[in-house]
């Protein structure tokens, strides 16, 4: 075991005892990937004919016109196949899993687009996959769960703790220290012990490398301003990657507001004074906890946003000041999805939609001179639930009531 | 002879001149109350308990099983503090003659600060830490603290551990080294059999420290087959599962069917 994996005095690896020979293993294989120019090849191939590589870059037309200011730009990873960036990581990791011979894969879920893309990704190369996923998670992201157990996964639904990601991520280790032998966990974010911080954000830095490279053939320039959504932070890892060599581009990262500050009220580690130094999950970070080290509850109207820590390459560039860090509450991403959806047609998720809510407040003070570029990490199909009851659609609840009494005299019948 | 020889380690070599094989038992502090806590202590001493873990709880007990994940979850539902913990364990300390342990996540240690921990464990008479997400490679102002004062950093050998990662982790390690008998999480089933013999046996090849094993020991059955083998059997979950089935007076009579 390598004393490895810091971004100046964040990251590490701490971890039981049982997994350091598993940790020596991935880190091994992970590092043989980097220097084989063959395993990236075999990425990008998988990544062009088996999900939607490269992802386009889309104009905001009406937006840019009607906020004035910057024109806006959005780099499409829900065009991903299941919607979303987790596409990335899961199939670099998969590949990964094949290298390492294991046969089975165990990963978390908040939002369940993990969860989806990593039984989507054991589907085709014929792994068994078990996701763990909190009790609350399941109960708010059912068409995510729906497609896990269609494409052969179990899902659990862990009712411990705050029964969010933070928990789903405690028990997947707990089976990963029982089955290591054959099995790989497919950690979904930038987070954890080394190498997944680094790891994730080498699958990820796909989205940068393209993005950065098709916004200079389309403006002959670069954006002002790139931003993100964070939860555990690899889509923002993904996307900044591109861009850490431009000093003039200034990057930036968006958490969960939530309902605002104060313990239990958000997700913004960062953005806000709520978060202290720690070390939980296996790595040293932000992490929302009391004086004790404890974790306190978050909150956010999005799932996969939902979590107590951040990437610890966040963490340091937070601290070196290479990104800058804001908070998107609840009801403005809700509103900047909606007008995302009514005037654009595009369907952003609701954690990608904080990334909007923040690049809308501030587009209309830049110049027209000027572009900037949202993340777009994922669309907002499983999110129907959540975002029907946001903008409290009657019809949508009819229909629901109506589904309902189907199923139940379904029941009655049977 | 090693050359860090701890009070731990001098403590469980004089038990053993009286005894084949020690017993430590495993508590949540704060779990279900603090006063059930010192009660059970009580009843564990007196049925003949040698030396005790406390847990301090944290709300990510990454290596426990469900039922000390449940123990440090709800001690901190009731209002367990890391204040609480140490004011009980240095009662403890006072009340009873045998070596108490303290076991817990590194962020407990690393948000009081590491140096301010392990003065106030050696203040209030702990004898050592087992702190299971710690390696020495990322523990390396804990064990500098932790031997400067002459406490008991105790680390974690486990049957995937390689014989030279052994030897690195008892050259870091005082007191006694925690064997875990098998792959998984805290409170499921052992079975004892051929293949935990040549482990342990590989285990005592490649460290003087005494010998503690747990994970799954829960019976007289276990720890005859342990004896023998080890200095010190680790009855951990079990103890808790008996207090929940059948209350906290309970356990004195269960020790007593271990001891015996």
């Amino acid at each position: 075991m390598k004393n490895s994996g810091y971004y100046s005095q964040f990251g590490g690896a701490f971890i039981p005892e049982i997994l350091v020979p598993t940790f020596d293993e991935l880190e091994s294989a992970y590092l043989a990937a980097r220097e084989d120019e063959s395993f990236w090849q075999e990425y990008l191939d998988i990544m062009s004919t088996y999900s939607c590589r490269a992802t386009p870059i889309s104009r905001l037309d009406n937006l840019t016109e009607q906020l004035g200011g910057a024109a806006i730009y959005v780099k499409r990873e829900d065009l991903n196949h299941t919607g979303a960036h987790k596409a990335n990581n899961v199939m670099g990791q998969g590949l990964l899993t094949k290298r390492m011979g294991k046969k089975r894969v165990i990963a978390e879920t908040g939002a369940g687009q993990h969860g989806v893309a990593t039984a989507t990704m054991a589907a085709k190369f014929g792994f068994d996959c078990t996701i763990y996923m909190g009790a609350h998670d399941v109960a708010r992201q059912r068409p995510n769960v729906f497609w896990m157990e269609q494409m052969g996964a179990t899902v659990v639904a862990v009712t411990e703790g705050s029964q969010t990601l933070k928990d789903a991520i405690n028990e997947a280790f707990r089976d990963w220290v029982s089955n290591m032998d054959d099995t790989h966990y497919v950690l979904g974010t930038a987070c954890g012990p080394h190498p997944f911080p680094e790891m994730v954000t080498w699958f990820q830095s796909i989205i940068g490398t393209e993005a950065r490279a098709q916004m200079l053939e389309r403006n002959g320039k670069l954006p002002a301003r790139v931003y993100a959504c964070v939860g555990g932070g690899s889509n923002a890892m993904g996307i900044f990657s591109g861009f850490f060599d431009d000093k003039e581009v200034e990057l930036v990262g968006v958490e969960a507001g939530g309902r605002g500050r104060g313990p239990g009220q958000h997700a913004a580690r960062l953005a806000y004074d709520d978060a202290t130094v720690g070390v939980a999950q296996g790595y040293k970070t932000y992490f929302l906890q009391d004086r004790d080290g404890q974790m306190q509850d978050t909150h956010s109207v999005s799932a996969g946003l939902d979590y107590v820590g951040v990437s610890p390459i966040l963490s340091y560039l937070h601290e070196s000041k290479q990104v800058r860090f804001e908070a998107a509450s609840d009801v403005d991403v809700v509103a900047a999805m909606q007008k995302t959806v009514r005037n654009e047609g595009l369907i952003p998720a609701l954690e990608s939609s904080h990334a909007f809510a923040q690049a809308y407040a501030e587009a209309p003070s830049m110049s027209p001179d000027e572009d900037i570029l949202i993340n777009m990490s994922g669309r907002a199909d499983k999110d129907i639930f959540t975002v029907a009851d946001a903008v409290d659609d009657p019809k949508w609840r009819q229909f629901i009531i109506d589904k309902a009494k189907e199923y139940s005299e379904g029941m009655t019948n049977a | 002879m090693h050359e860090r020889v701890t009070a731990l380690e001098l403590a469980i070599k004089k038990a053993r001149e009286k005894k084949e094989i020690l017993l430590m038992t495993h508590i949540v502090l704060g779990y279900p109350n603090f006063d059930d806590s010192l009660r059970v202590v009580e009843d564990m001493v007196n049925a003949g308990v040698d030396l005790m873990e406390l847990q301090i709880p944290f709300s990510e007990p990454m290596a426990d099983g469900p039922v000390i994940l449940r123990a440090n979850a709800e001690a901190l539902k009731g209002g367990a503090t890391v204040e609480k913990s140490f004011e009980v364990a240095e009662r403890l300390t006072r009340e009873f003659d045998i070596p108490f342990l303290f076991m817990t996540y590194y962020n407990i240690l690393y948000c009081q600060g590491i140096n301010a921990f392990v003065d106030r464990c050696k203040a209030i008479g702990i004898q050592g830490c087992i702190v299971p997400d710690l390696p020495p490679s990322e523990g390396e102002e804990y064990l500098d603290a932790m031997h400067a004062a002459q406490l008991s950093p105790v680390h974690i050998f486990t049957p995937n551990t390689p014989e030279s990662r052994m030897r690195h982790l008892s050259d870091n390690s005082s007191g006694m080294i925690y064997c875990v008998a098998r792959k998984g999480v805290t409170g499921k089933d052992t079975a004892f059999s051929e293949d935990i013999t040549n482990y342990l046996s590989l285990c005592k090849s490649t460290t003087e420290l005494p010998l503690a094993v747990g994970f799954g020991v829960k019976s007289k059955e276990d720890i005859d087959y342990l004896r023998g083998k080890v200095d010190i059997a680790v009855v951990g979950s079990e103890t808790i599962r008996v207090m929940e089935q059948d209350g906290v007076g309970a356990v004195k009579g269960f020790i007593e069917t271990l001891v015996t």
